[in-house]
Formats: C-alpha cells, structure tokens, sequence
C-alpha cells in the first residue's frame, strides 16, 4: 500500500479544540497473539493533551502533515507491534525572553505495555537529543545501533530563537519536525530499545527534567567532543586481528554504502537546488510572457500568449513542489542513511575497543601471572604479603579475562543480529521511499499534461 | 527554393538552390558558402539605399561551437578519472549537444535566405544571384579592425540620430501606432527571450541532475548484495531515461520557443530600423523643405534646392509606401511563426510528457513483483 503524501494546507485542524477523551475501549491486546494491525489512517480521536497550552505566540494554525506509517514487524517469536506517532507542527512559546518551539507529538499504540492507549505530549528539542544520547550512552557499547539523532544547527535554531520569521525559518522548523518524527519512528521500531524505561519516560510522561547537557557549549558539550577526538585517535592506534572474516566484509561493505550514498545524496541535493532554480526562472518566463501577450495587439495571439503565461505559472507551481518531494521524500531519506551508517560503524568502533579491553586484560593477566612466579621463586618470607596480593590480583585479572572474552562475544553476536535488522530495515525504508517519490514523480507529469491540453487548443486557435 | 545541406567543421554550408527564374544559367545548382559570406551579403542589403523601404531579414548569428569544444576538451582532459560508463554517457550527451546546435545554426542560415528569395525585390538583387550562383569562394574577406570600428562609430551616430528623429511627429497615424508598438514589443520580446533562455537552461540542469543520480543509483545497484540491487538498476534505468527525455524537452523548448522569441528579436529590430530610416528620410525631406524656403527667399541656388526637395520627397513616399506593406506583412508572418511554434511546442511538450508517465508507470508496475520477492 504506498503510503500518501498529503501536501494541502487545509486540512482541518484537528486540534483546536481538545475535548478530553480517553478511548476505554481498546481491548487488552496481548502482543504475542493479536493478528491483525490497527489500519494506517484511522479517523483521529482529539486526544488529551496532557499539560495545559502555554501562552503560545503561533507561526500559523498548526497544520498537521500526516505520516503515519504504520507498523507490521513479524519477530522470530512472532510479536506483533504496532505504533503510531506523528510529530505535528511546534508552536512557538515564549518563555521569559527566549522563544522555543514546542513539540507535540501524538503518540498511538495498542501494546499492553504503555498506560494509555493514545495519548499526546509536548517536547522540545533538546528533549529529543537527551533522549538520544541516554540511549546512546547505554547501548551503544554493547552493539546496539541507537538511531541518531537530528542534528543541532545554530544558524538555524539562532533564527528561531530571535523570531525572524521568513520562508527559511519556516522551512527549518519544517525539516526539524519531519526528522523528529522520523527520529521517533526509528526509534520505537527498534524492539530492544523499545523496553528502555528512558524512552518509555520520554513517550509517555508529562514533564521531562531538561536536559541540560545536551547543548552544544556546554561543559558536557565540550567533554563529548574531547571523548570524539580520543576516539578517533584511538582507532588509527588499535590494529585488531580479525578472525571473524563476516566483520570485514560487512565493515568494508558499510564503507562503500557509505560512499555511494553520500555521493547520491549530493546529486539529489543538486537536484533540489536546481528544479527551485528552474521554477523561478519559469516564473519569470511566464511574467514576461504575459507582458508580451499584453504588448501584442493580434488579439488571438495575445490571448495565447496569456494562456502560455498561466501555463508556465501553473507548471512553475508544480516544480516547486515537486522539489518539496525531491527533498523530504528522497534527499532526507539519504541524509538519515548516512548518520545511521555512522552510527553502525561507531558500533563497529566500540567492539573494537571491547576487543581492546579484553587484550590488555590478557596482557595484565600475564604480567601479573609472571610477577606471582617470581615472588614465589624468591620465596623470602617478607615478600610473602606481598605474594599473597598478586595471587589475588591475578584471580580477579582472570575474572576480568573471562569477562573481556564474554563481552566480546556478546557484542559480536549483538552485532550480527542488529546488522541483520539493519539491512532488512534499509531494504524496506529504501523501496518505501523511492516508490513514493515516483508516484509523485508520476502526479507531476500528468499534470504537467494537463496543462499542455489546455493548452494546445488555444494555440491552435491563432487565425 | 533554397535549400541548405549538412556541414563540416570550419562551418560551411552548401546551398543548394532549385529555380524556375529565367535569370539563372541552371535549374539547380549548388554552391559552398561560409557564414562571413551570409553577412557580406546582408550588410550590401543594409547599404543599398534601393532597399531603404524594406525590412531587410536579419543575418543569421555567428554560429558558436565554442561552449561544445570546450566541454569536449574538458572531457579528453579528464578520461583517465571517470568510469567507461560515465564517459561514454558523457560523450553522448556532448555529440548530441553538438549536433543539436548545429542543426540549429543551419536551421537560421536557411532562413534567412529563404526570406530574401521570398521578397519579391529582395530576390532580384543582383548580389544575391551572384551568391546563390558563383562557383567559387567569393573570397569575401571578414571587416577587418577599421572597418568593424568604422561600424561601431556608425552604430553610434544611428543611435543618437534615431532618439533626435523619434520625437519628430509622424502625420500619418499608422506609422505613429506602429512605432510605438514595435519600441514597446521589441522590448518586451528581448525581455521574454532572456527569460526563456535562462528557463531552459535550468530544464537542461534539472535532466544532468537526472544523469548523475542515474550513475548513482546504478553503482549502488552493482555494488549492493540484497534483493534490492535489481530494484536500484530499474530505477537507475528509468533516470536515464527519463533524462534524455527531459534533455529533449529542454532542447525542444529551446528550439520552439527561445528561438522564435530570439528570431522576433531580430526582426522587430529590422523593423525599427526600417521605421528608423523612414523618419529619417522624413526629416531630410523636412530639411529639403526648409533649404528651399530659405533658397527661395534669397533667391539663389533655387533650382538646386528644388531637386534636392523632389529626390527627398520622391525617396520619402518611396519608403513610406513600401514600408507600410513591410509592416503589414511583418505582422502577418509574426503571428503565423507563433502560431505554429507554439503548436508545435504544446504538441512536443505532450509527447514528451507522455512518454516520461510511461516509462515511470512501467517501473512503478513492477515495484509489486519486487516487494513480494523480498
């Protein structure tokens, strides 16, 4: 079923009134036996907003862009899930002197596991990014992929925060809340990372502590980019004998999707800059073309002349969205592949270091295994104490092998199972996503053929 | 009539000419010409005062392969860094480019001696017979530096001689309508031309763009080992389709559109100078008037004063009568090329939009077989 991009502003707003309703007749679904998915676009109960509106100085009426994907995911153990979550428009709040959008996000599910069946809370943005790096922090290491966040932009965000409200603003918030919407997606498909009670906390309660550290000058800000620039260097110094060949191949794999993708996300980007430039150099044409049929003084041709100018305009029109779709359909889609691929090979990283770990407890071991030797070859009885604290630090050196070895092999196997998932989910997210954007690809010409229609009589007409 | 052959690199064109008229020695006959010789041959036009009255068909532009070459060379230079596939696609699409301005340049060549062999005085011209018949080179040497300054100075003393006639009243309201008509369309045509211009060639970057994510699509296809690499080299094969198509569009608005947009531009430019050498005549006729007045005031050099008076008068209603046919004519001729051009782009447009739907709806058909497959 191609999922449908709804691109027009009048749809009603739902939620300008909110009408206290809580659904009480959702069954109990129980996750393992329930057969059939709730449908995609469900005719949309107001829900509770949970904390009351701020004073809110709004852009516009919040305007809701409907991407519901809906989720069917048939697990080994045969769980099924599903999820719903929109992000809407932010509204813009003033608080004090700063000005923040606001988040809402409506969030609709029939698992068992969450209190409520709908229900909808407010986020900021720095919200999202604490979000991920709890996550990050907790299951990166051990060979989870944790989807990445939307980037920060100062630009953008400074903009924001002084209230320019131009085109460029408007079309940043824009972005920001169909990459948090697809943040949130990704997120919840994950089934592990699902269980986290910092990502239950963050769907489900009203007020989140903020978070603080997630700015980009911050102290902690600033100790993350230090962590980074160990890391990288760390990389260049650890040589680590493969023996598994599976995470060579699938590392150089990585690698080249990584380079293809980026060079097809620059050409789509071009893409998009170009079919803008050539929608106003139409509208220009068809100005131009208007004055001509004006200076005309053949009436036919001036009236065709005209019509040719409403042609163009209309067709003007249409390119402009048509790169709307070029950009969110397509050129995001690519963008978000490229930070998850980063974040697969930080996953590669990290067992890396693991393995790392596990070889310098090795190391330890033995050196700490050859000083017990020794002591015990000396054998002078004021040694003894001494003796006696190597042999325990040898036991727990042995411990923190042991340790090593099953952490490696946990991560590997980890890693395995979520490059699995990864490429399954990239194969599905990819078809999706081209097969939308060439239906839009498709409107565009048949209106494009209309217009000529129209068009063609009128030409004709010229005596 | 006329009827003008393929070419070679240095841009000669064989003109091939079919005639009934008695002036010629043959029926058909075919000469080799080069572009300086078209402009030689409308510049004698422009000069001959004979044809003062007439709207003169403007020369056909230099023709330029020099952006191509460019482009050619770039692409020799940078062979050794681009894949087989790119640069071979690469090579197409600049022999297509290539060919295309060249069909262009023959195109205008052509046209502009079909409109001289369609004048009924044009046709006559003695120069143009001599062009249309003469064996060999016409050894016309192109305006060396003095003369193209020569030129330029004329240029300029037609310009500010043109703003000191164009505020002289014209009795007679036809010409009056017609002039401002043609100032305000000569302008609003190269207003629209530039437009045009800049409008396909945007459609041009637009249907690159196309190309490039086509290449790309295709490596990730090769590269890929899941069941979607197929999916990708479909739709890397529908890009690169879809983008000789969207090219053809660019090129086929350029031609039926900028073109014709560009030709108009020329055209009411010969218009206005016809216009232009009218008034002026009108004003030496007034001169001619004055002179007599005062000669005859004086009396002395009378006679001398009155001939010079007859010839502007008899030059002045010369042209005002055979210029207001021109115009007539200019205008009947301009709305019978937008007629047909714009047809043919509308119709082009259509086509060319019909086929992209196709080929995108074909692909989009098979999407399903390869969703099951997974």
């Amino acid at each position: 079923k191609p999922a449908e991009i709804m691109l027009d502003d009048d749809r009603e707003d739902l939620f300008a009134e909110a009408t206290e309703e809580v659904s009480l007749d959702s069954p109990e679904r129980d996750p393992i036996l329930s057969p059939e998915p709730t449908p995609a676009i469900t005719p949309v109960t107001p829900t509770t907003l949970v904390a009351p509106r701020m004073e809110s100085k709004s852009v516009t009426a919040p305007v809701i862009f409907d991407r519901s994907r809906e989720e069917i995911e048939e697990e080994a153990n045969g769980d099924l899930f599903d999820i719903e979550i929109n992000v809407s428009d932010p509204e813009k709040v003033v608080d004090g002197s700063v000005i923040h959008n606001n988040f809402f996000f409506f969030f609709k599910t029939s698992l068992s596991m969450f209190h409520k069946n709908e229900f909808s809370v407010k986020r900021r943005f720095s919200d999202f990014l604490g979000l991920h790096s709890k996550l990050a922090t907790k299951y990166m290491h051990i060979g989870y992929i944790v989807p990445p966040a939307p980037e920060k932009s100062i630009v953008g965000m400074t903009k924001v925060k002084v209230g320019k409200e131009d085109s460029s603003s408007t079309e940043f918030v824009e972005k920001r809340r169909a990459a948090l919407e697809r943040y949130l997606q990704r997120t919840v498909k994950h089934p592990t990372l699902l269980q986290d009670p910092d990502l239950r906390q963050f769907l489900e309660s009203s007020e989140l502590p903020r978070a603080v550290n997630t700015q980009a000058l911050s102290g902690a800000g600033i100790l993350r980019m230090v962590n980074k620039a160990a890391d990288a260097v760390n990389k260049m110094t650890i040589k680590m004998n493969e023996s598994d060949a599976w995470f060579e191949e699938k590392q150089q794999q990585f690698e080249n999707l990584d380079q293809q993708l980026r060079k097809l996300h620059a050409s789509v980007e071009a893409l998009v800059c170009h079919r803008k430039e050539l929608s106003a150099n139409i509208a220009a044409f068809a100005k131009s073309a208007a004055m001509l049929g004006n200076s005309e003084d053949h009436t036919a041709l001036s009236r065709a002349l005209s019509q040719l100018a409403e042609v163009e305009e209309k067709i003007d029109q249409l390119h402009q969205e048509q790169a709307f779709a070029d950009f969110y359909v397509f050129a995001e889609l690519l963008g978000d592949y490229i930070r998850l691929i980063a974040a697969v090979k930080g996953v590669f990283d990290h067992r890396m270091k693991c393995w790392q770990k596990w070889q310098d407890a090795q190391v330890t071991l033995q050196k700490k295994r050859e000083a017990e030797a020794k002591l015990q070859l000396a054998n002078k009885p004021d040694k003894l104490q001494q003796a006696k604290d190597e042999i325990k630090e040898v036991m727990s050196w042995e411990t923190k092998v042991q340790q090593g070895e099953k952490d490696f092999e946990q991560i590997s196997k980890t890693i395995r199972k979520e490059v699995g998932r990864f490429e399954k989910e990239r194969v599905k997210d990819f078809k999706t996503v081209i097969i939308e954007y060439l239906e839009s690809l498709v409107q565009t010409q048949q209106q494009l053929i209309k217009y000529w229609e129209a068009f063609l009589p009128e030409a004709k007409a010229i005596a | 009539i006329s009827d003008a052959l393929s070419e070679r690199d240095k841009v000669k064109f064989t003109v091939h000419t079919k005639s009934s008229l008695p002036n010629f020695k043959q029926n058909e006959f075919s000469v080799v010409r080069q572009h300086e010789e078209f402009i030689w041959l409308h510049d004698s036009f422009v000069e001959n005062e004979d044809y003062a009255g007439y709207i003169i068909p403007p020369a056909p532009p230099r023709p330029d392969f020099d952006a191509s070459r460019e482009k050619l060379q770039k692409l020799g230079e940078g062979e050794g860094s681009m894949t087989k596939e790119e640069f071979t696609k690469m090579k197409q699409e600049l022999e297509a480019e290539y060919l295309a301005i060249f069909k262009k340049t023959v195109a205008m060549h052509e046209v502009f001696l079909c409109r001289v062999a369609a004048h009924p005085i044009l046709r006559k011209d003695l120069n143009f017979h001599v062009f249309l018949e003469y064996n060999q080179d016409l050894s016309v040497r192109g305006k060396n530096k003095k003369e193209k300054l020569e030129d330029f100075f004329k240029n300029m003393v037609k310009s500010a001689d043109g703003v000191i006639v164009s505020g002289v009243k014209d009795v007679d309201d036809f010409f009056e309508h017609e002039r401002t008509f043609l100032v305000e369309y000569h302008n609003r045509v190269k207003d629209a031309s530039a437009k045009s211009d800049k409008m396909t060639r945007s459609h041009k970057n637009v249907a690159d763009d196309y190309n490039r994510i086509g290449s790309s699509l295709y490596a990730l296809g090769t590269q890929d080992s899941t069941d979607i690499c197929k999916f990708f080299l479909k739709v890397s094969e529908l890009f690169d389709k879809t983008r000789k198509i969207e090219a053809r569009v660019s090129a086929d608005e350029d031609l039926k559109l900028s073109d014709l947009l560009k030709y108009y531009l020329r055209e009411s430019q010969a218009a206005k100078d016809l216009l232009y050498r009218r008034s002026r005549s009108l004003v030496d006729y007034e001169n001619a008037n004055k002179a007599l007045d005062k000669a005859r005031a004086k009396n002395k050099d009378v006679l001398q004063a009155e001939t010079t008076q007859q010839i502007c008068c008899q030059k002045f209603e010369k042209i005002s009568e055979s210029a207001k046919q021109e115009l007539i004519d200019f205008k009947t001729r301009r709305v019978a090329a937008f007629r047909k051009n714009l047809v043919e782009l509308a119709e082009l447009e259509l086509k060319h939009a019909k086929v992209i739907l196709q080929n995108l709806n074909t692909c989009l058909f098979l999407k399903p077989h390869l969703i099951i497959s997974l």
